[in-house]
C-alpha cells in the first residue's frame, strides 16, 4: 500500500468511493448533531498540512550540528531543548535526540502503530506507517536501509528505536564533511526528512549542488 | 493483544517503495484530511485517552487491519470509538441523519481551543510515588504474556534479555489506561541486541531499542 491507495492517474470526475462516501457521511452526521465544528476540522489540517514538517526539526538539527552548547542540552533534555524554538504540542510531548556518528547510526519506527514526533517532522510518510516498514526495520535495519539506497560500513551499530511510549525520537544525522563554516541556514538545505528518521544521511554538499542544477 | 497491529519481524509484507521525499504530500485525498481532522477533533472531546484510540483500531479482524490503509485504519476506530462513548448510535452511523442533539455535557472545541489543545499537548509523565526497580545497566527479561487487552510490549521483545540504558520517568501504563485507570509506572528504554532478538537470523551488529514499563519487566 505505497500510495494509501490513491491512484494518482485517477481521472476526477468518476464517482466517489466508499472510503469517501463513509467520511462524507461521518462528517455531516457530526457536523449536524453538534459533535464537531467544521471550521475546526479546517483549522486541524491547516496546521499540519502547512505549518508543522520537517522544517522545524531542519532548525533543531542545524543549531545541534553549529553551536556544542546546544547540543549538550538536546542530550541533556530534549523537550526543553527543541521547546526552545516553540515546537511543543501532540506527539512530541516527551523527546529524545540520538545522534549519529562515525560508528553509530540510529534509526525509529513504531512496529505497533505509527508514533512520530510531530512537533519536528509533521505527519508522517506513507512508508513510515506501512506494514512493510514497521515489520522489517527491527528485524533486518540494514535490509531496510539498502531499501533507501543507504549502506553502512559493517562495524557500524545500528541502533532501532521502536516508539511504543509517548517517547518520540528525532536523529541527529552526522555532519557531512566540507561544510567547516557554513552558517545554521546552510546547513538546513541538508538536511532532510528521511535523515532526521534516519533511513538516510544528510545530503553532502555535492549532492546539494547536483539537485540545483 | 496478539493481532495485526504487532508488525516487529513479520515476514512477507513486500518492499518499502518509499515515495521521493520531495514530492510526496501530506494528505494524497481529501477524504484523508476529513479522517485526520474527524479523529483529532472528535479526540478533543475528551470522552476516550489516547491508549483507547489505538486499541480502537487493533481490534479490527487482523486482515482487515493489514489490508486497510492508514488513516482507513484510523476512520474505523473513531466510528468505533463513537459508538461505543455512545456519542452517536449505531442506526445514526448506518443512516448519517442525526436522531438527536449531543449532549449537553459535551464542549466542542473551537478552531482556537483545538489548536491550543494539540500546541499544549497531553503529557504521558505524571507525579507519583513510585520507586524504580530497576537500575541503568540492570539486565531484564520482558515477561512471557499474552494480554488480550492492549499492551505496549511487542511481541518479539516477549521473552527476551536486555539491557536498561535509561529511566525516561513515571508514566501511564497504557495496558490499563485502556479500560480507564490512569496509573504510572517507571518507564525504561531497554536494549536488546539483534542476535538475542532474532538468533542466528538476526545482525549482531545491530540493536532495538524498546520503552518498556515495570510491569513487563523481570530481572534477568
Amino acid at each position: 500500500m505505497p500510495h494509501d491507495g490513491h491512484d494518482h492517474d485517477h481521472d476526477h470526475t468518476e464517482p466517489p468511493s466508499d472510503i469517501e462516501l463513509r467520511v462524507k457521511s461521518l462528517e455531516s452526521l457530526l457536523v449536524e448533531k453538534g459533535l464537531v465544528n467544521p471550521a475546526t476540522l479546517d483549522a486541524l489540517v491547516d496546521r499540519y498540512e502547512h505549518h508543522v514538517g520537517p522544517q522545524n526539526g531542519r532548525k533543531v538539527v542545524a543549531r545541534a550540528w553549529t553551536d556544542p552548547e546546544y547540543r549538550q542540552w538536546l542530550q541533556d533534555d530534549a523537550s526543553a531543548a527543541i521547546g526552545d524554538f516553540g515546537f511543543k504540542g501532540r506527539q512530541g510531548e516527551h523527546m529524545v535526540c540520538v545522534e549519529n556518528g562515525p560508528k553509530v547510526h540510529n534509526l525509529v519506527v513504531c512496529t505497533l502503530c505509527s508514533c512520530y514526533p510531530w512537533t519536528v517532522l509533521g505527519l508522517p510518510p506513507v512508508w513510515y506507517k506501512s506494514a512493510p516498514y514497521r515489520s522489517r526495520a527491527v528485524a533486518d535495519p540494514r535490509g531496510v536501509l539498502a531499501e533507501f539506497g543507504t549502506v553502512l560500513d559493517g562495524d557500524v551499530d545500528v541502533r532501532v528505536w521502536d516508539s511504543t511510549s509517548e517517547m518520540r525520537y528525532l536523529v541527529i544525522p552526522e555532519r557531512p564533511a566540507g561544510t567547516d563554516g557554513w552558517t545554521a541556514e546552510q546547513l538546513e538545505q541538508l538536511i532532510t526528512r528521511n535523515s532526521m528518521i534516519g533511513v538516510e544521511q544528510a545530503k553532502t554538499p555535492e549532492e546539494l549542488k547536483g539537485a540545483a542544477e | 493483544m496478539n493481532s495485526g497491529h504487532d508488525l516487529g519481524g513479520m515476514h512477507g509484507l513486500g518492499p518499502i517503495n518509499p515515495e521521493p521525499q520531495d514530492e510526496e504530500p501530506v494528505f494524497h485525498a481529501d477524504w484523508e484530511r476529513k479522517a485526520f481532522s474527524l479523529t483529532l477533533a472528535t479526540a478533543l472531546l475528551g470522552r476516550w485517552n489516547i491508549d483507547m484510540g489505538r486499541h480502537s483500531r487493533e481490534r479490527q479482524h487482523p486482515a482487515r487491519y493489514l489490508l486497510n490503509t492508514y488513516y482507513e485504519n484510523w476512520l474505523t476506530g473513531t466510528e468505533v470509538l463513537l459508538k461505543e462513548s455512545g456519542l452517536v448510535t449505531t442506526e445514526e452511523m448506518a443512516t448519517g441523519k442525526p436522531q438527536g442533539p449531543a449532549p449537553n455535557s459535551i464542549h466542542v472545541p473551537s478552531p482556537d481551543e483545538a489548536l491550543n489543545a494539540v500546541k499544549a499537548g497531553g503529557p504521558a509523565d505524571i507525579d507519583a510515588p513510585v520507586q524504580a526497580q530497576y537500575a541503568v545497566g540492570d539486565a531484564v527479561r520482558v515477561k512471557n504474556f499474552h494480554p488480550q487487552g492492549h499492551t505496549r510490549a511487542p511481541r518479539y521483545t516477549r521473552g527476551r534479555v536486555g539491557v536498561i540504558q535509561r529511566l525516561h520517568g513515571i508514566h501511564v501504563f497504557p495496558d490499563t489506561h485502556v479500560p480507564g485507570v490512569t496509573e504510572g509506572y517507571p518507564l525504561y528504554s531497554v536494549r536488546f541486541e539483534g542476535d538475542e532478538l532474532w538468533g542466528p537470523d538476526g545482525d549482531a551488529k545491530s540493536a532495538v531499542y524498546a520503552d518498556l514499563w515495570e510491569p513487563y519487566l523481570e530481572p534477568a
